[in-house]
């Protein structure tokens, strides 16, 4: 692709001009030292060292306040400093940012286009504004196209306070088209599509995918925020039993052919479902009970306890409904296990129920 | 790694194809026998096994090309050799056009319905293949066809490439027309004779010959052969290069304030010296040979027609910026392109002036490696190229950080295009001030511009900048079809929409840039007021939503959004209102080009949004319209006819 990227004279020079939006010979401004260990998906992606070297405090302007933040931090890290409130859907504190969602966009002085502040590290004499108009239509309108083509129902309250904060209206697209058979979405050829009617609004929507007993996979409620493919792979697991395949819209998260989770490399440790942040995937107990219209978060309670399987002590978040655990987790800022498991942890705890009714 | 692999098995043909390229596996580890009782004990893991990866899209290339797909099997032995996680293979294989993850016909029939070929009568082709092999062709028939994006051979549209299983090279045919269609379909399909790229430079039959710089060896000097390109001066810039040194390479460079002719314009000698003074090490060339902008063939005509400039102008790129070793990363639907620099690439090697040797014996090595992307239009863009040759899917990084820094590999990389790289010989021969001074104090040098679309000599052109609109259509003849102009599209599919009161503009980046338009990779597609814009526009937008990678949430959704809304505006409208639907594409625009991570999601709305803007498509409404009032009309006439009976 040789796409026409405007070069704006006035934004190639300074180390705060650095504009993300340049294709092919599209680098401007000088990299400042240390952004190697930023998202960079493929080899050279590596995590950020667990313990952090001493580093100097910079000045940065945020909604015209002075904040010092450390020198490697990132503009949301610099943003929850001040409390300004950023929304984010793909960014998690256990995994290294993918900025894949760009909710979290802010402006930055200098940059032609707007920068994630999930992945963005703070540079000296920064300006940054989070409330311009430009932040808050391109926030309003990534939760405007992910509201009208996934169902974001179970996605939280946070999401459910920014379409307010945001003026999110999903509808204005038109109805949602029908669902899709169960793995239509699987077999699209990527560079292809048929042309829409315009009439309806297409979407993710699709029969929910259960394998086995231990947790389901509802796609109709996937944001592709690439959480459970990092999860599963080098942030966390390193199985790769997932990853994204097929292309744009048609992306999906997959098994190698869409194989059933059970023939494919899944070890169930279940650690995407404890990174998913709409609810896609859930433990079939979970999926069970809210089918029957049973599940009731107000009844549950959440007990923190230490993993009696082995010696590694991982915590477990048991959620207890009616005197029986219903969901466990564990504590993403646990500096054991930053909220990962494995099958036994966060699935083998039958044997603490009865095993039969009245025992 | 440990890879867990399902019980797929690969065929022995399969088999043979992967190790055809990789050579025999030597461990059970890499999918060898499993006698050999030492295997039991040694692990083959680590970063030697993962740094394997780059080869997939390789691999994947040669087991579609020798079984026509690409099989559960085939991908676990792929897995195997490269320890790549076959979740992962799969999702690099089901990323690329040119690859099918289910069976298919021996035979793919791309048929290109892009906006220079559907004007050019596309469509009928399609519908006598429909009319031959049905809608949907059976997977275990011979041939099977597909509509196609842009192939590149706007000049001589419309255009067909034909993708073969097995032995036979992929081929391309321009123009094509219905009646190429039972020769398309029959069993002996052989190789045509390609047109010589000099027959897409009009200007080479006339007078401005001798003004020619880019082009002028084009049709001049064979390029098959290395002994004519030496004799006709080739290799005489990398001697002067060496002779002179990096560092004055690097001043004339930055002198002559060459800029990249890829689209987005950043002074090569900036990103030369930035590489250059990147300690980290190795640094790695590549060159964005992925010429995919809808509109745009004057890359292919410069590989086609010049092959061993291109090698020579990496060779001395590469020396500039201490890079040991290149990638030439070509679209994957350029086979005459392919084939030509593949045997350029292997004389050059014979002839030491390439591979592991010291290059004209100033202590320089330097190896080129070919690269074939598999139809992804985003891999145009520099960092989804890099995760492409990496074996990862065509999915663009975030920047920061640069490639000049973080790039192949992690390491240093230069990125740039094949017209950039060209105009380094001449900036290295005759000095970069010199160089300058042609064209415009901002833009320097001579730039090529892609004509298509309505005008009489459709081809490259090579003007230096500062050339008017105006010009250019008076070198390509004028404007033929109706002989009114309607519009030109400027700069590709991710460009602009200009009418008659642009003709005068410079074509410069600072000129183009006053109008709110950009010169992109120089397509000029100029459009009669007989051609259905709407459609035209429509065709856009489908690219855009096809060609997106789906990784950020602006563009994956918003070009779908961008399309519907489309749609939903060509429909007749009760009362001529189109307000909510063109809001909706002010909205989507406007968060596509503020908060996509790419240029492909900051520009798909550009075009569209420049052409609801000059009002280009209010006649198409209005149209729409009447239909809607004139089938009204005649309801109402039906009804009250009823009613009186």
């Amino acid at each position: 692709m040789t796409a026409g990227t405007r070069a704006s004279k006035e934004s190639v020079d300074g180390p705060a001009n650095q504009d993300e939006g340049a294709l092919q010979s599209g680098h401007r401004g000088r990299p400042s030292s240390g952004v190697e260990s930023t998202a960079v998906r493929g080899a050279s992606r590596r995590r950020l060292p667990i313990i952090a070297s001493i580093s100097r405090l910079i000045d940065v302007e945020i909604d015209g306040k002075t904040v010092r933040a450390p020198e490697g931090s990132t503009i949301l890290d610099a943003c929850a400093g001040l409390g300004v409130d950023t929304p984010t859907l793909c960014y998690s504190e256990s995994l290294a940012p993918v900025n894949a969602c760009r909710v979290c966009v802010v402006e930055v002085e200098g940059s032609r286009v707007l920068v994630p502040a999930c992945s963005r590290r703070v540079e000296k004499g920064m300006v940054v504004s989070t409330d311009s108009d430009r932040v808050r239509h391109s926030r309003r309108m990534v939760l405007e196209l992910l509201g009208s083509s996934v169902d974001m129902s179970l996605a939280g309250p946070d999401v459910a306070r920014w379409n307010e904060v945001y003026e999110v209206d999903a509808q204005r697209y038109g109805p949602p088209a029908p669902a899709s058979a169960a793995g239509e979405r699987d077999r699209r050829r990527p560079g292809h599509h048929e042309a829409p009617d315009g009439l309806t609004a297409a979407n993710v929507a699709q029969p929910v995918k259960i394998d086995d007993e231990l947790y389901i996979r509802d796609y109709s409620r996937c944001i592709l925020c690439y959480k459970c493919t990092q999860a599963c792979g080098e942030d966390a697991q390193n199985t790769f039993a997932i990853s994204v395949a097929g292309r744009g819209f048609d992306a999906t998260i997959a098994t190698e052919y869409d194989a059933p989770l059970t023939d494919s490399a899944c070890v169930y440790c279940g650690n995407c479902i404890g990174v998913c942040p709409t609810g896609a995937l859930m433990p079939k107990s979970e999926y069970d009970m809210r089918q029957d219209g049973t599940w009731d978060e107000s009844k549950q309670t959440t007990t923190r306890t230490v993993c009696t399987f082995c010696g590694v002590g991982c915590n477990l978040d048991l959620h207890v409904q009616d005197n029986k655990i219903v969901r466990v987790d564990s504590p993403k800022d646990h500096d054991v296990t930053h909220g990962n498991l494995c099958i036994k942890g966060r699935f083998g705890y039958s044997h603490v129920h009865p095993a039969f009714p009245g025992d | 790694m440990d890879l867990r692999l399902s019980s797929a098995t690969a065929t022995d043909a399969e088999r043979s194809a992967v190790d055809a390229l990789l050579g025999l596996p030597d461990t059970r580890w890499e999918g060898g026998d499993r006698e050999d009782a030492a295997d039991a004990r040694i692990a083959r893991t680590g970063a030697v096994q993962r740094a394997r990866r780059t080869e997939l899209l390789p691999v994947l290339h040669a087991v579609q090309k020798a079984i026509g797909w690409v099989s559960w099997g085939a991908l676990n032995y792929v897995s195997l050799r490269l320890t790549v996680p076959p979740a992962e293979a799969y999702g690099v294989a089901s990323f690329y056009a040119m690859l099918s993850t289910e069976p298919q016909a021996g035979r793919v029939i791309h048929v290109c319905d892009d906006v220079a070929c559907r004007i050019a009568g596309a469509g009928a082709i399609t519908d006598a293949l429909r009319t031959q092999l049905g809608e949907h062709p059976s997977p275990s028939g011979a041939c099977t066809f597909l509509d196609s994006p842009c192939l590149g051979l706007c000049e001589r549209a419309p255009a067909v490439l034909v993708q073969r299983t097995g032995l036979d090279a992929d081929l391309a045919i321009a123009p094509a027309s219905p009646g190429h269609v039972p020769g398309l379909l029959a069993a002996g399909l052989s190789a045509p004779d390609y047109p010589e790229p000099v027959e897409s430079i009009p200007q080479a039959a006339g007078p401005d010959r001798d003004k020619l710089r880019l082009l002028r060896r084009i049709g001049v000097v064979d390029p098959t052969s290395l002994a004519a390109y030496r004799e006709a001066g080739g290799y005489a810039a990398l001697d002067r290069a060496m002779d002179i040194g990096t560092q004055a390479l690097r001043d004339e460079v930055t002198a002559s304030k060459l800029m990249g002719r890829g689209g987005a314009a950043f002074p090569t000698g900036r990103k030369w010296s930035a590489v250059a003074e990147q300690s980290a090490q190795p640094h790695y060339l590549v060159c964005n040979a992925d010429e995919s902008e809808p509109g745009t063939f004057k890359d292919r005509v410069l590989m086609e027609g010049d092959p061993f400039a291109l090698i020579e102008a990496m060779t001395i790129a590469a020396y500039a910026t201490g890079c040991s070793y290149g990638y030439l990363y070509i679209r994957g639907e350029y086979p005459l392109a392919t084939a030509r620099l593949a045997a350029a690439i292997h004389q050059v090697r014979e002839a030491g002036l390439l591979g592991g040797t010291d290059i004209l014996g100033r202590g320089f090595c330097f190896d080129i490696e070919l690269r074939r992307g598999a139809g992804a239009y985003i891999c145009g863009e520099e960092t989804a190229l890099i995760n492409s040759i990496e074996g990862f899917r065509g999915e663009p990084r975030n920047k920061p950080p640069f490639p000049v820094a973080v790039g192949l590999f992690a390491k240093p990389t230069v990125i740039n295009n094949v017209e950039t790289l060209l105009n380094v010989l001449d900036i290295v021969v005759d000095g970069g001030e010199s160089y300058a001074a042609v064209g415009t104090p901002d833009s320097t040098g001579t730039k090529l511009f892609c004509l298509s679309g309505y005008v009489k000599m459709p081809g490259v052109y090579e003007v230096p900048f500062g050339a008017t609109l105006r010009e250019l259509l008076d070198l390509a003849g004028g404007i033929t079809g109706s002989k009114r102009l309607q519009a030109i599209m400027l700069g590709g599919a991710a460009g602009t929409f200009v009418t008659e009161d642009a003709l005068d503009t410079s074509l410069t980046f600072e000129g183009t840039r006053e109008i709110g338009a950009s010169l992109g990779s120089g397509v000029i597609f100029v459009l009669d007021d007989t051609v259905d814009l709407l459609d035209t526009l429509t065709r856009i937008a489908a690219f855009f939503r096809d060609e997106s990678c789906g990784q950020c949430v602006p563009c994956r959704v918003g070009t779908v959004r961008q399309e519907e809304a489309l749609v939903r505006l060509g429909r007749p409208s009760a009362n001529g209102a189109r307000g909510d639907d063109k809001a909706l594409l002010a909205d989507l625009a406007g968060v596509m080009s503020n908060a996509s991570i790419c240029g492909l999601g900051h520009t798909a709305a550009t075009a569209l949004s420049s052409a609801l803007k000059a009002g280009l498509l209010d006649n198409a409404f209005q149209r729409a319209d009447a239909v809607r009032t004139g089938a009204a009309g005649a309801k109402s006439a039906t009804t009250s006819a009823e009613e009186e009976r």
